[in-house]
């Protein structure tokens, strides 16, 4: 009796054969994104180091319409991000109380909790 | 098989993961909506005053370096998973980009 | 008239097929059947020829792994009132070599589980007279999800990355590992550390978690993976500030 494995290749496109895979590559995708926006923040600092005239183009740039499109697109994905990583937190770092599993849902409101505390700081700050 | 170094590029993408997390989308609101809206301002004296600041210099640093290399990192998976591979192109477009970025911040920092 | 459901199965006869190929069956459909009791019927009225995996039917020894409509589940613990008035596709788990039919070939993953030393390893062997290990209720707690694997291989079938890199540990053997480094009674984390915090362990994985969701006794390898990643981080991040350590 001979033995012949047949091997079944992965396709390219394997990602799209099921939801829960299509919403990985979304959550993977984010970090195109966030990638964009550091190259983003990358050239306000250097505009920055060139002094007021052209701090100013950056501003006016980041103002203009396809910039304020560009940045509610990353936003998306940068929320996306926010959104997927919070809720994986308990999985990664398990908390224990005296004994007893913190339940998950503090974990992640926790964190929820943090971020909007965060947020308010950057707000504050970008404001004054 | 051996122990990997792989954590040298794990620990800044965990790390940046939670600043791009935390941070990223008020940054975002900020520039990308309350600025171009009117609603706040971005006035060169006070963010070169910022930048003046050692302090100041880092924390801009720390937002837009984490981040950079929590994504370098994943594009780095995610172009394996789409099968464009784990060669040295692939790692070298995927870190060096956020490196790149990283040394033009030190260096405009430095000047400011 | 009786009630009946259709069945799609992915035949591969090694001995006189290139490839593998669907055949339709027509069995009988019963309330309470599982996908595992329509593949008996086939075997026993049908088609002898059929060959599948099976053992206990009650979702404890792992054996009936199998593709349902693209989804990674137990033969016995599918119910056919689940998939009634459709066509059930049968196929045997995605990511391993087809042996025959539904039975894949899991050598390499009896490998891989070995690898990873799932075993307790003391510091000091420790004697019958000195009596035996004492543990808490508290600290069986802390590993007790990861010691209920059946070895089903579920968890294999849904990771793209087994599929990407064959040579990934893998979600259950990586479970595995982390049950014994949680284990109270157990020393061995830096000699696991070996294989399971190297390239093709830990770091293979891009917590998809598809793993976790297939999982049919709750482990949840992924979450095993993402920690036993901060452990070894934690670890390589010591050894680096302090040379001179243990190894």
């Amino acid at each position: 009796m001979s033995r012949r494995p047949y091997v079944r290749k992965i396709e390219r496109n394997w990602w799209l054969s099921q939801p829960r895979y299509v919403s990985y590559m979304l959550r993977e995708s984010t970090c195109l994104f966030i990638a964009l926006y550091s190259a983003l923040l990358t050239d306000g600092l250097i505009r920055l180091s060139q002094g007021q005239e052209a701090w100013d183009s950056y501003v006016a740039a980041i103002s203009s319409p396809p910039g304020v499109v560009f940045q509610v697109i990353c936003l998306g994905f940068a929320v996306i991000h926010s959104v997927t990583w919070f809720n994986v937190t308990p999985k990664a770092m398990p908390l224990a109380l005296k004994g007893e599993p913190v339940p998950p849902k503090v974990i992640v409101g926790a964190h929820y909790a943090l971020w909007a505390a965060v947020s308010l700081v950057v707000l504050i700050a970008a404001g004054v | 098989m051996a122990k990997s170094s792989k954590p040298i590029l794990w620990l800044p993408f965990a790390a940046g993961g939670m600043a791009a997390a935390m941070i990223t989308p008020a940054l975002l609101l900020v520039t990308g909506l309350l600025v171009p809206l009117g609603l706040m301002h971005l006035p060169y004296d006070k963010i070169a005053g910022f930048a003046h600041n050692p302090i100041g210099k880092l924390i801009l640093l720390g937002i837009l370096a984490l981040p950079a290399l929590h994504a370098a990192h994943r594009m780095r998976t995610t172009a394996h998973d789409l099968g464009l591979g784990a060669g040295f192109g692939v790692k070298l477009v995927c870190y060096g980009s956020a490196w790149l970025m990283i040394i033009l911040s030190v260096v405009a920092l430095l000047r400011i | 008239m009786s009630e009946t459901i259709t069945l799609e199965v992915l035949r591969y006869n090694p001995e006189a097929d290139t490839e593998p190929h669907f055949q339709t069956y027509t069995v009988p459909y019963q309330d309470d059947w599982v996908v595992l009791d329509a593949l008996n019927h086939v075997k026993d009225h049908l088609d002898s020829t059929l060959s599948y995996r099976w053992s206990c039917h009650m979702a404890v020894c792992g054996s009936c792994g199998m593709m349902i409509n693209g989804e990674p589940k137990l033969g016995c613990h599918a119910f056919l009132r689940d998939y009634k008035g459709t066509v059930i596709k049968i196929e045997p788990l995605d990511h391993f070599p087809i042996e025959r039919d539904l039975v894949i070939v899991q050598d390499s993953f009896m490998e891989k589980l070995s690898s990873v030393k799932p075993y307790i390893i003391a510091d000091q062997p420790k004697p019958i007279s000195e009596g035996e290990y004492l543990q808490t209720p508290g600290q069986l707690k802390l590993f007790k999800q990861y010691t209920q694997c059946i070895n089903c291989l579920l968890c294999y079938a849904a990771c793209p990355q087994t599929a990407l890199n064959e040579d990934f540990v893998g979600p259950a053997a990586l479970a595995l590992a982390h049950r014994y480094n949680l284990d109270s009674r157990d020393c061995g984390k830096d000699e696991r550390a070996e294989v399971v915090a190297s390239n093709e362990g830990i770091w293979e994985c891009t917590f998809v978690g598809a793993c976790s969701e297939v999982c049919p006794k709750h482990v949840d390898p992924a979450a095993a993976i993402q920690q036993t990643k901060i452990s070894a981080s934690i670890d390589w991040f010591k050894a680096l500030l302090l040379p001179g350590g243990k190894k």
